[in-house]
């Protein structure tokens, strides 16, 4: 096989937006007739690195060949004439058109996809429209799709998540008989479980760059999971945690108060059956890779949602939010990740901080312009929002901005703080104000559940840590326990194993 | 292996699925039907083919504006310029065919429908290119288009050779019952639209309306179809703008200015969501007739001008409103 000329061989691809560089410097090689996986934590540049093969985004830089030939791949289209075919996480289908036309669209031959789907030993109505059709279906007939062109390279990107475990398994069998052909596969999953059993090779990223291609074996998580993280970082974040840990950690608040928040076997979405509780003064981290659920729980909790099953109180009592604003009376209120989802960017800071408070009919008419300016100022002095670019939110800065959401929360009262991600694309320093500012705001007696998807953070800012994986908390960890590579682990749902071990 | 029905998708009954998803057309051609009974009990005189006849002749220009319209909403975009693009074709038809022969006109309009074309393919090209938004892009083209039509004929003029008016004439028909009027709006239906819209580029156009992501991630070219879209509007605007010609006799600038928003409206009558890849020309140009019948109804009954047009307002908003409830309470029950 080492000797042959490899199927695809992507050199030095790199890619930025704007100042945040996805890829630094990756390369990929896939010899014919395997099955290769392509691993990395959130943020090491995967999905660019699958974006950039399947020709959606162009690189800033980097060279492919495909059987040796140089080839250039601008769009979708011209990728599937290389012979790659791609099957996405979200099925590239039209929900509008009938699954037949939508194979004629793409000028698939809809018996040649049905013979696929026979093979797969599926059933499906080709005159029903796309979107009347489940999404694991709709994934199957992706595939079958793909399938039916007979691809050199068949590019699966997490096509087992959400997947049930029947219709996975049947992927693998596709897997394998794509392999005895000579043809290859190249898989990109967060389940190592999935790689060790299927896959030949794995590349791994990390920091937008490949750091390994290894030889998967039996039991060889830990390995995977080493290089996912890298050595050196894992040393240096038990050394920033030991010297933080003093200055910003305080110790939990008592047992024995009512909880500020109360989870009780709670499923929606891909949240299935989730319990916890939050105490006040308490922070509690919430660990998952993406797609895990996190969003619908969080979606629920804040009361964008409905759950499907299980109740939520809040501090003691039942909470039943059929709106937001449900919720944010309840004192459960959110900071989301992309701030301008919170933000009017237009508005001023003022009334940014302000406009919660005129959630209720009794506060309409003349607003009270001193009292609202009193709190405003409170609010913006105990956070040190930069304030020079202060009529325009969308003028600050990322983490200015998301100081002024925490602040209208501040100035409004909450009893439960909702962080999902709160210090997204934000510079260190302000960082770890934000951090410093979520400690205090718990001293002070508030409930913080805190969701994040840089690891290194949990340390620092969370008294306990859960672990999500496929929507079921797989994991409880203290906060100062919680380092990047025990978090790694029960984030892939391997805390079990560890545990065992050790 | 388990079995096949895992996650199988049930089958539904053959006519439910139907209804599903025809019902809205069938809904407004039962409109058209029953509003056609009232029309004709309404009538003093005898009611007769005449009427069928001059009905078909007045709703010809919002017939194909509503096709026009409907082609570049379905594919995820809206025109403005419909009215103004009718409005050229008409002046420049009625300034230049006055003097020729009938074929020399045919020949005439067929250059008008592609110079259409490709003016409607230079909208969507700055569309897709500069990446403004429709709307913005098409209202320039409404003020252009207009503007050009002034430049060709300042006041109303102009004019067509007699035969070339003698095609939608109350005296020219196939039978008594079908005017060659709608003999023209079906043969155009089905030379411009029926040969595209089952083939790749027409599935593509419903696909960049319906998920423009999706459509582009399953190697369609979106801006292609986007540009042909628009192509396809100034095509279908050109033959309106003809067909007032023909019923008219006459060339006016302003002809066309009420027909941007009523084509809107009939697409949407039609059934055609103005989110993109959902429904057809058929039920639209039942909806331009419903929408002309209507205001013929009204002058019968004697209702003021002004109020009339409340009336219609009012229509258009209680049907698509009874309509968008019916679909709402379907998903709620399935």
């Amino acid at each position: 096989m080492t000797d042959s000329v490899p199927l695809l061989e992507a050199r030095d691809i790199a890619k930025s937006y704007g100042a945040v560089q996805a890829l630094r410097s990756a390369d990929l090689v896939v010899e014919p007739g395997e099955v290769h996986a392509l691993l990395g934590a959130n943020g090491a540049g995967k999905s660019t690195l699958v974006k950039v093969l399947t020709g959606v985004i162009s690189p800033d830089r980097g060279t492919f060949a495909i059987n040796g030939n140089p080839v250039r791949i601008g769009s979708p289209a011209q990728a599937a004439r290389n012979g790659l075919a791609p099957v996405f996480q979200d099925p590239a289908l039209v929900p509008d058109l009938t699954i037949a036309q939508n194979m004629r669209l793409t000028g698939a031959s809809p018996a040649a996809v049905e013979r696929e789907l026979r093979a797969l030993d599926l059933a499906v109505d080709f005159s029903e429209q796309a979107r009347d059709v489940p999404l694991p279906m709709l994934r199957m007939i992706d595939l079958a799709r793909a399938l039916a062109r007979d691809p050199q390279l068949l590019l699966l990107d997490e096509i087992t998540a959400a997947l049930p475990s029947d219709l996975a398994e049947r992927v693998f069998t596709v897997m394998r008989a794509s392999r005895e052909r000579g043809r290859s596969v190249l898989f990109i999953t967060h389940r190592l479980k999935e790689v060790i059993a299927s896959c030949d090779r794995a590349t791994i990223l990390r920091d937008g760059g490949a750091v390994a291609t290894i030889v998967p074996e039996e039991g060889g998580e830990e390995t995977i999971v080493e290089y996912m993280l890298g050595p050196e970082a894992a040393q240096a974040v038990v050394a920033a945690v030991d010297k933080d840990a003093g200055d910003v950690r305080a110790t939990p608040a008592a047992t024995g108060v009512t909880p500020a928040l109360e989870v009780i076997d709670l499923s929606m979405g891909r949240v299935r059956g989730v319990s916890f509780s939050l105490r006040p003064g308490e922070i509690l981290g919430v660990a998952a890779l993406e797609g895990q659920g996190q969003d619908d729980l969080f979606a629920v909790l804040s009361g964008q949602q409905s759950p499907a099953s299980g109740e939520v109180r809040a501090g003691g009592k039942m909470l039943k939010a059929r709106h937001p604003y449900d919720a944010i009376r309840a004192g459960v209120v959110l900071v989301p990740a992309d701030r301008l989802q919170a933000l009017l960017p237009q508005r001023s800071v003022r009334e940014n901080i302000a406009a919660p408070r005129y959630n209720s009919v009794r506060r309409w008419g003349p607003i009270n312009v001193r009292d609202e300016g009193r709190r405003v100022r409170e609010a913006e002095e105990a956070l040190q929002i930069d304030t020079r670019a202060a009529r325009q939110v969308r003028r600050l800065s990322g983490g200015n901005q998301q100081k002024v959401t925490i602040a209208r929360w501040l100035a409004n009262g909450f009893a439960t703080m909702l962080c999902f991600d709160p210090t997204r694309g934000i510079d260190v320093g302000t960082k770890r104000q934000i951090y410093a500012l979520l400690r205090r705001l718990a001293d002070d007696g508030a409930a913080i559940l805190f969701f994040s998807s840089e690891l290194a953070e949990f340390p620092l800012v969370c008294d306990r840590v859960l672990a999500l994986f496929g929507g079921e908390v797989t994991a409880e960890l203290a906060g100062a326990a919680a380092d990047e590579a025990s978090l790694l682990r029960a984030m892939h749902g391997l805390a079990a194993e560890a545990e065992a071990v050790a | 292996m388990t079995s096949t029905t895992a996650v199988a998708v049930e089958r539904r009954g053959g006519l439910a699925r139907f209804v599903r998803r025809h019902g809205w057309t069938v809904g407004i051609y039962v409109l058209l039907f029953a509003l056609t009974l009232f029309w004709r009990s309404q009538t003093t005189v005898k009611w007769g083919p005449f009427d069928v006849q001059s009905l078909v002749i007045d709703a010809l220009p919002l017939c194909f504006a509503a096709c026009a319209q409907s082609i570049v909403i379905i594919s995820g975009g809206i025109d403005l310029s419909v009215g103004s693009m009718m409005s050229l074709a008409n002046v420049v038809s009625a300034k230049y065919m006055l003097h020729m022969s009938f074929d020399e006109a045919i020949l005439f309009s067929l250059a008008v429908v592609a110079g259409a074309a490709f003016v409607g393919a230079i909208t969507g090209l700055t569309i897709v290119v500069t990446r403004v938004a429709d709307i913005i892009v098409t209202l320039a083209m409404l003020f252009v288009l207009g503007g050009l039509a002034l430049a060709v004929l300042q006041v109303p003029g102009g004019g067509a050779p007699v035969r070339f008016q003698g095609l939608v004439s109350v005296d020219t028909v196939l039978t008594q019952w079908f005017p060659a009027a709608l003999l023209i709006l079906f043969g155009s239906f089905a030379v411009l639209w029926l040969t595209v819209r089952r083939t790749r580029p027409g599935l593509a156009l419903y696909a960049a309306g319906s998920n423009r992501s999706a459509a582009y991630l399953a190697g369609v070219n979106v801006k292609r179809s986007r540009v042909l879209a628009y192509a396809y509007s100034g095509a279908f605007a050109a033959l309106g703008g003809l067909a007032f010609t023909a019923a008219s006799g006459l060339g006016d600038p302003n002809a066309g200015g009420i027909y941007t928003l009523n084509s809107v409206a009939a697409a949407v009558l039609g059934g055609v969501s103005l989110l993109g890849g959902v429904g057809g020309l058929i039920g639209p140009i039942a909806a331009a007739f419903v929408l002309t019948l209507v205001k013929t109804l009204m002058i019968l009954r004697g209702v003021d001008q002004n109020y009339a047009q409340v009336i219609q307002g009012a229509l258009i908003v209680l049907v698509v409103m009874v309509g968008g409830l019916a679909i709402r309470q379907k998903g709620k029950g399935s």
